[in-house]
């Protein structure tokens, strides 16, 4: 019962995982990018059509990747080169790609997908319990987990990461010691949409095999406020995660149990929760300071 | 957030629709709650608007909207049609029902049809499908079919169409187990794969073998088809979905009663009434019987025969959750209190949501 219950809380915890590390990095680069939603929905379209029409689980993941890619170097261009308003330009990207989303998959209304294989890691899939749980999974929740660690290592550890964070907290004065800012952030936006296309993948290719518009359901916003509620720290993120989709299976369970509390407090739980936390947070005025990108949100123009 | 980009999406909508061209005698116009890809309740609306189009060709121009917020992005929706010189106005969900009525006062001429409301006027006909009878249907089924006797009932909001449809089910199911189960999880959204996954998940895990819905995605069977247990389509067939598990779908067929009121328009004979019509009337259609036994098809067809002839799934003796009673022995509820339902019938595990 409990691993059937941990199961699905994976399931349910992994997209908002993986939207959410790709904002981060984004976020921890300086920009705000309101269009998560945006491309996570163009990546669940283009990753199921790829996949139907070719057959193959994999490449749908790759096209889902290039298209969350696609969506977010057009984010990119019109937010470093032309200098628009963040907000603005990340709204309309989301609408775009609600849009755009549905007239590509047209054809697809109707159509069984395919679901990606489960991979069984060997020996570690066998232990009792933990085995069924964290090692019988498609491959994008592996890649989840290894993105979690990977962006956490790269961020605190090593030189890439600290001009990231340089560039995030005080664009000036990275660019005053000689990094291309624009550069780094068009590079860390990519990377965001990278990871929106393929939790995008993740939704139209094992979450609920199918396309149907608006699948993601604001999945992008929640991955939005996860980065805010783990106070752009990578492990926090994978916290927050687990929590939101934890409560939101349980209150199901707690439903079909017939525990009697009424379904609506239940189903605002997970955001109450994320409230709390976000107090919290606030209270502690100097760690919030120390992780907050100090320039998130604010247009850099190079002067030369 | 989401509320503001649903609102630039209605507006960049509305300004599409603004672009279409003219010379019909009507304009028939419809607004949906949902995108018309979702293969569930704005699919099937926009089947019937298609059928519409087919049936009177170059005579009658039809345009939509699509994934308009309840609220005042309905109003602001409504309206524009009305002064687009839109004839008939569709408004197709629960929630348009206060801001159709307020757009028909200012625009007397135009023609308003409310689906699954309560309030009319002059110029506003309601209508609404009697889905309860293909739910009794399949209650009946799930009563035969599982082997657990405990249904699993995943639910939307907690308004009397959807508290009705599950009263039906379980008088279905009972009139074959009078011990059966049904337990139901309320997801509080008419549209979200994932959580509607999640339900179905949940409630598998607690036993039940048989998997229904009052939402609108294919998900669930989906869900339903992987563990290998049953369940139901909804408002369209999802067999595709759920080659092994769908056993029959309730299909919302709009398509008869958007024609003839159209005919009504042209022919200068419509008037605002209240139609609630269901098997009958090939309103509401039952999907073939699939990964059935034999027996049980017969008696389902049987069931929906019965329906079809005037027998009405809400009659007596039917017992409340509380235990008084709602309709003594063969006393058939009012139309009212069958639209108005806001009790539960005895036997489901549940509290009602007030």
């Amino acid at each position: 019962m409990f691993e059937a219950v941990l199961l699905t809380v994976i399931t349910a915890a992994t997209p908002l995982l993986i939207a959410a590390i790709g904002e981060l990095v984004v976020e921890r680069s300086g920009v705000l990018n309101l269009g998560v939603e945006g491309m996570m929905i163009m990546g669940a379209v283009v990753g199921f059509a790829v996949a139907n029409q070719t057959g193959s689980g994999t490449l749908g993941v790759v096209a889902a990747i290039i298209a969350g890619m696609a969506m977010s170097a057009l984010f990119g261009f019109l937010v470093l080169v032309l200098v628009t308003n963040q907000v603005a330009s990340g709204l309309s990207l989301t609408i775009l790609g609600l849009g755009l989303s549905g007239m590509i998959g047209e054809a697809f209304i109707g159509v069984p997908g395919l679901r990606l294989p489960e991979l069984y890691i060997p020996v570690l899939s066998e232990i009792p319990f933990i085995g069924p749980v964290f090692f019988q999974q498609d491959a994008v929740v592996y890649l989840g987990f290894a993105l979690v660690f990977a962006v956490s290592y790269v961020l605190f550890k090593t030189r890439a990461g600290l001009v990231l964070r340089a560039v995030g907290d005080n664009h000036t004065s990275a660019h005053a010691l000689g990094y291309s800012v624009v550069r780094v952030r068009f590079l860390a936006i990519l990377f965001g949409g990278a990871c929106a296309g393929l939790a995008g993948a993740y939704m139209s290719l094992a979450y609920t095999p199918q396309w149907v518009e608006n699948m993601t359901a604001g999945r992008g916003w929640i991955a939005l406020a996860l980065v805010v509620f783990a106070s752009w720290l990578p492990f926090r993120v994978v916290a927050g995660a687990y929590l939101f989709g934890a409560v939101t299976v349980l209150t199901f369970h707690a439903q079909a149990q017939g525990l009697g509390i009424p379904s609506q407090f239940l189903s605002s739980l997970p955001y109450l929760a994320t409230i709390a936390v976000l107090v919290l947070i606030s209270a502690n005025r100097r760690l919030t300071l120390v992780n907050t990108p100090a320039c998130l949100g604010k247009p850099f123009v190079p002067d030369r | 957030m989401k509320s503001i980009l649903k609102s630039a999406v209605a507006a960049l909508a509305l300004a599409a629709a603004g672009s279409a061209a003219q010379a019909a005698d009507l304009k028939a116009c419809f607004v949906y709650v949902g995108p018309v890809g979702d293969f569930g309740w704005s699919y099937q609306h926009d089947q019937g608007r298609l059928a519409v189009e087919k049936h009177f060709g170059d005579r009658v121009e039809t345009a939509y909207l699509e994934s308009v917020p309840e609220g005042p992005d309905a109003e602001r929706a409504i309206e524009r049609f009305a002064r687009e010189g839109c004839g008939l106005i569709f408004t197709t969900s629960f929630g348009y029902m206060n801001p159709t009525i307020k757009v028909a006062k200012k625009f007397p001429d135009v023609k308003f049809e409310h689906a699954t409301g309560y309030k009319t006027a002059d110029n506003v006909a309601t209508y609404n499908s009697k889905f309860h009878e293909g739910r009794y249907i399949i209650g009946q089924i799930a009563g035969k079919q599982s082997k657990s006797g405990v249904a699993g009932y995943i639910a939307s909001f907690p308004i009397p169409e959807v508290v009705s449809g599950i009263n039906a089910f379980m008088l279905g199911a009972q009139s074959v187990n009078p011990d059966f189960k049904l337990k139901v999880v309320w997801v509080n959204s008419w549209f979200d794969p994932g959580k509607e996954a999640d339900a179905a998940k949940a409630l598998i895990d607690q036993g039940a073998d048989i998997i229904t819905q009052h939402t609108d995605s294919t998900a669930p069977l989906q869900v339903a088809q992987e563990r290998g247990v049953h369940g139901f389509g909804q408002a369209s067939d999802m067999i595709n979905f759920a080659k092994d598990a769908q056993l029959t779908a309730i299909i919302d067929d709009w398509a008869p009663y958007y024609i003839e009121r159209v005919q009504a328009v042209l022919d200068g004979k419509w008037h605002s009434e209240s139609t609630w019509q269901g098997i009958s009337h090939g309103h509401v259609v039952m999907a073939p019987y699939t990964n059935l036994p034999d027996d049980v098809v017969a008696m389902a067809k049987e069931t929906e025969a019965k329906i079809s002839g005037g027998w009405e799934p809400f009659t007596g003796p039917i017992t409340k959750q509380d235990g008084t009673e709602a309709a003594a022995d063969g006393v058939r509820l009012e139309d009212g209190a069958i639209l108005g339902m806001n009790w539960y019938v005895k036997g489901v595990d549940d509290k009602l949501p007030q």
